[in-house]
C-alpha cells in the first residue's frame, strides 16, 4: 500500500473523527450545547487533530530516516495510531472535558514545531559546514588559508589556497556596489517620503521596486553584455587601465543597481517612521524642507539607515551571479577597478563544480570559504538588527 | 508728565493690532473647515481660542504661520496680515514667516539632539548668532525665559528627549523663543501635562506676554480665563464671538458661547 493512500485514509479518519465526536458531544449534552465546557467544534477538532497528527508525524519521521524499507508495516502502524487517537478522543469526550484548551495546546505545539524547523535547519547547515571545514583544516594549514595571498588550486597537489585575494575581491566589489546603491537609494527614498505627492509616490515606488524583482542572473547578463564592453570601450581602454570587459567596476556598478530598491525601500520605511511632529517642529521654526531633512529627519533616522546599509552590504557580499558574469574569475589583489577579479562566492561554485573529489583540500576549501562568508554576513546582520531595533525603541 | 506719556505709550502698544484676519475660509478637500473668520489679534496680549473639538481652532492657528501649506489638500482663502502685510502674498516666503511666528505643539516634540542643540536650532539656521559666545548667551536667555535654566544648566549636552513631559514642553517653548519670534502660537500646549507642569507653563505664558503676542488654543476654559486677556470662541468652523476674556466668560452675547462656557456644548 503506497504511503499516499495511507495519508488519505488517515485524513478521512480525521474527518470522520471530527463529525463523530462533535455529534457525540452534542448528544451527551442532550442537544443543549450550553451544557458543554467548549463549543461542539472544539470536540470535533480535538478528535481530528489527535487522529491525524501522530500518524502523519510517524510517516514523516519514517520517510526521513528510512525511506525505502517497510512501507507496508509503517502504513499499518500509522493507521493503528490514527484509530487509537480517534478512539481515545471519543472516550474522553464528555460535557466537562476541556476540549477548547486541548485544541489550543495542540495548535500551539504545531506552530512551535514549524518554528523549530527553521532554527534546526540553520543549526544543521552550520554543523555540516563546521564538519567539512574541520576536514579541510586537517589537510591544509589554517594560517595559509586565512593569510595566504595566492589563490591557485591544483588538483593533484601543490595548491595554494590563500583566501585573501578572494576576500579582497568580495570587499572591493561590495564597496563599489554600496557607493552606487546607498546615495541613490537614500536620495530616492528621501524624494519619495518627503517631496513626492501621493500620486507621484504611487507611480515611482512600484517602479523602483520592480528592480527588486529582476533575477540576479539577468543583471549578470546585463553586466556582461552591456556594461562591461561599454566601460572597456569608453573608460578603461582610452585611459589605458586595461582591456578586460570583466572588471570590478562592471560587477560593482550592476550590483549597485540591484541594491538600489533594497536600500530605498528600507530607508523609505525608516524615514516614514520618524514622527511627523518632528518635521512640524522644524518647519514651525522656519526651516526649509531640505534643512528639516538634513538636520532633523536624517539624524533621527540615521541608526535605521545604518542598519539598512549593513543589510545591503551583507547581500552584496553574498551575491554570486553578477560577479561570475561581470567580474570574471581570476583571483587577484589589485587596486585597479578596471581589472578582472573574483569573489568568495564565485570560487565556492567553481571548486565544487565539475569532476571533484570530495576528500581533496581543493574541494573542501569551498566549505571553509562558505563558513567564512557565513560568519561575515551573520555578523553584519546581527549588528544591523541590533542597530535597527535600538532605533525602533527610541520612538515607542 | 513724563510718566503719563510712558503709561500712555504702553496703553497704545497694548491695543496695537498684530495680526488681522479678514474673510478667512479654509477647505480640506471638500470639507469646509473654517467659514469667514474675521479677527484682530493684539500685540503683547494673550489671546485664547476655545471651542469644541473639530471646530477649527488648530486650523486657524496653522493659517497664521502657514503651516497649512504643508498639507496637500488644504486651501486657504481670505486675507491674513501680520503688521499690515498680507502673509499669503506671493512675495512672502513661508519659511521666513515661520521664523517670525513661532509655534509650540500639542505634544512636546523635542528633536533627538542635546538640550543645547534643541534651543540653538533656530538661531543656527537663521544665523542669529555671530559666534559661539553669542549662541551660548541666546541659549541661556531662552532657557531662562522658559523657566527651565535652573533644571538643565548642568546637563545641556544630555538628549532633550530624556526630560520629563513638562520639561520637554518648556524646552520646546525655549526653542521657539530662541528664534526671537514676534508671535508665538501654542496649540493645546498643556494637554499632555500634569497640573504642576501646566501651572508652570501658564506662569511662563504670562511672563512672555511682555515680549510678544501669544495665541493659545486650549480645551480648558479655566485655563483660558487664567492666562488670556482676549478670547475667541469657535463653533463648527465659525468664529462665534471674540472679545475680552472677562466679557466672554461673564457676559457672553451669543447663546452658543453661553451654552459652551456653561458646559452644555462639548
Ligand atoms: N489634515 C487634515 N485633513 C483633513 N481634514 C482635516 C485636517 N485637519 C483638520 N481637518 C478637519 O478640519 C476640522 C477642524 O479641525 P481642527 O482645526 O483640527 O479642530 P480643533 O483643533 O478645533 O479640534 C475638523 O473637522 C477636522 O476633521
Ligand atoms: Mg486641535
Amino acid at each position: 500500500m503506497p504511503v499516499s493512500w495511507t495519508l488519505l485514509i488517515v485524513l478521512a479518519l480525521a474527518g470522520a473523527g471530527y463529525l463523530l465526536t462533535r455529534m457525540r458531544a452534542v448528544a451527551m449534552a442532550g442537544g443543549d450545547t450550553r451544557k458543554l465546557h467548549s463549543r461542539p467544534g472544539h470536540y470535533g477538532w480535538n478528535a481530528a487533530l489527535l487522529t491525524a497528527l501522530p500518524a502523519i508525524l510517524l510517516i514523516a519521521v519514517w520517510r526521513f530516516v528510512q525511506p525505502a524499507a517497510g512501507t507496508a508495516l509503517i502504513s499499518m502502524v500509522a493507521l493503528a495510531l490514527a484509530a487509537a487517537g480517534l478512539a481515545f478522543a471519543l472516550i474522553r469526550t464528555s460535557p466537562s472535558f476541556r476540549a477548547r484548551n486541548a485544541v489550543e495546546g495542540m495548535v500551539k505545539g504545531l506552530l512551535i514545531a514549524c518554528a523549530s524547523i527553521a532554527i534546526i535547519t540553520t543549526a544543521g547547515i552550520v554543523l555540516s559546514m563546521l564538519f567539512e571545514t574541520g576536514q579541510f583544516f586537517r589537510q591544509y594549514p589554517w594560517t595559509e588559508f586565512f593569510f595566504g595571498t595566492t589563490w591557485s588550486p591544483k588538483f593533484g597537489g601543490g595548491s595554494q589556497l590563500g583566501m585573501l585575494p578572494l576576500l579582497w575581491g568580495t570587499l572591493y566589489i561590495s564597496l563599489i556596489a554600496l557607493l552606487v546603491a546607498v546615495p541613490i537609494g537614500l536620495f530616492a527614498a528621501i524624494y519619495m517620503s518627503e517631496y513626492a505627492s501621493m500620486r507621484m509616490r504611487g507611480v515611482v515606488k512600484p517602479l523602483i521596486e520592480v528592480l527588486a524583482g529582476i533575477p540576479t542572473i539577468v543583471y549578470g547578463l546585463f553586466a556582461m553584455i552591456t556594461v562591461g564592453p561599454l566601460l572597456r570601450d569608453w573608460f578603461s581602454q582610452p585611459l589605458g587601465l586595461g582591456a578586460s570587459a570583466s572588471s570590478v567596476m562592471t560587477a560593482g556598478l550592476v550590483m549597485g543597481v540591484m541594491l538600489i530598491p533594497f536600500v530605498s525601500s528600507l530607508s523609505d520605511d525608516i524615514i516614514n517612521a520618524v514622527p511627523q511632529s518632528l518635521r512640524d517642529g522644524a518647519l514651525g521654526l522656519g526651516s526649509t524642507p531640505s534643512e528639516t531633512i538634513r538636520k532633523v529627519v536624517l539624524p533621527a533616522a540615521l541608526p535605521g539607515i545604518v542598519g539598512a546599509v549593513l543589510l545591503a552590504a551583507s547581500r552584496a557580499i553574498g551575491e554570486t551571479m553578477i560577479v561570475v558574469l561581470g567580474a570574471g574569475a581570476s583571483a587577484r589583489m589589485g587596486l585597479n577597478p578596471f581589472e578582472a577579479m573574483t569573489t568568495i562566492t564565485v570560487k565556492i561554485v567553481s571548486q565544487l563544480t565539475g569532476d571533484t573529489d570530495f576528500a581533496a583540500p581543493e574541494t573542501l576549501v569551498a566549505f571553509a570559504l562558505g563558513l567564512t562568508l557565513f560568519t561575515v554576513t551573520l555578523g553584519l546582520n546581527i549588528v544591523a538588527l541590533y542597530v535597527v531595533r535600538k532605533y525602533r525603541e527610541q520612538y515607542e | 508728565m513724563n510718566d503719563m506719556r510712558v503709561a500712555e505709550a504702553r496703553m497704545q502698544q497694548q491695543t496695537d493690532t498684530k495680526i488681522s484676519a479678514r474673510g478667512v475660509q479654509v477647505h480640506y478637500g471638500d470639507k469646509h473647515a473654517l467659514k469667514d473668520v474675521n479677527v484682530d489679534i493684539l500685540d503683547k496680549t494673550v489671546t485664547a481660542f476655545i471651542g469644541p473639538s473639530g471646530c477649527g481652532k488648530s486650523t486657524f492657528l496653522r493659517c497664521i504661520n502657514r503651516m497649512n501649506d504643508t498639507i496637500d489638500i488644504c486651501r486657504v482663502a481670505g486675507r491674513i496680515a501680520l503688521d499690515g502685510e498680507d502673509i499669503y502674498d506671493r512675495r512672502v516666503d513661508p519659511v521666513q514667516l515661520r521664523a517670525r511666528v513661532g509655534m509650540v505643539f500639542q505634544k512636546p516634540n523635542p528633536f533627538p539632539k542635546s538640550i543645547y542643540d534643541n534651543v540653538a536650532y533656530g538661531p543656527r539656521i537663521h544665523g542669529l548668532a555671530r559666534n559661539r559666545a553669542e549662541l551660548d548667551e541666546i541659549v541661556e536667555k531662552s532657557l531662562r525665559g522658559a523657566a527651565l535654566w535652573n533644571e538643565v544648566k548642568d546637563r545641556l549636552n544630555d538628549p532633550g528627549t530624556g526630560l520629563s513631559g513638562g520639561q520637554q514642553q518648556r524646552l520646546c517653548i525655549a526653542r521657539a523663543v530662541a528664534t526671537q519670534p514676534e508671535v508665538l502660537l501654542m496649540d493645546e500646549p498643556c494637554s499632555a501635562l500634569d497640573p504642576i507642569a501646566t501651572g508652570q507653563i501658564e506662569e511662563l505664558i504670562d511672563q512672555l506676554r511682555t515680549e510678544f503676542s501669544l495665541v493659545i488654543v486650549t480645551h480648558s476654559m479655566q485655563q483660558a480665563a487664567r492666562v488670556s486677556q482676549k478670547t475667541a470662541f469657535f463653533h463648527l468652523g465659525n468664529l462665534v464671538e471674540y472679545g475680552s476674556t472677562e466679557d466672554i466668560f461673564t457676559n457672553p452675547r451669543d447663546p452658543r458661547t453661553e451654552s459652551y462656557i456653561s458646559g452644555r456644548i462639548g
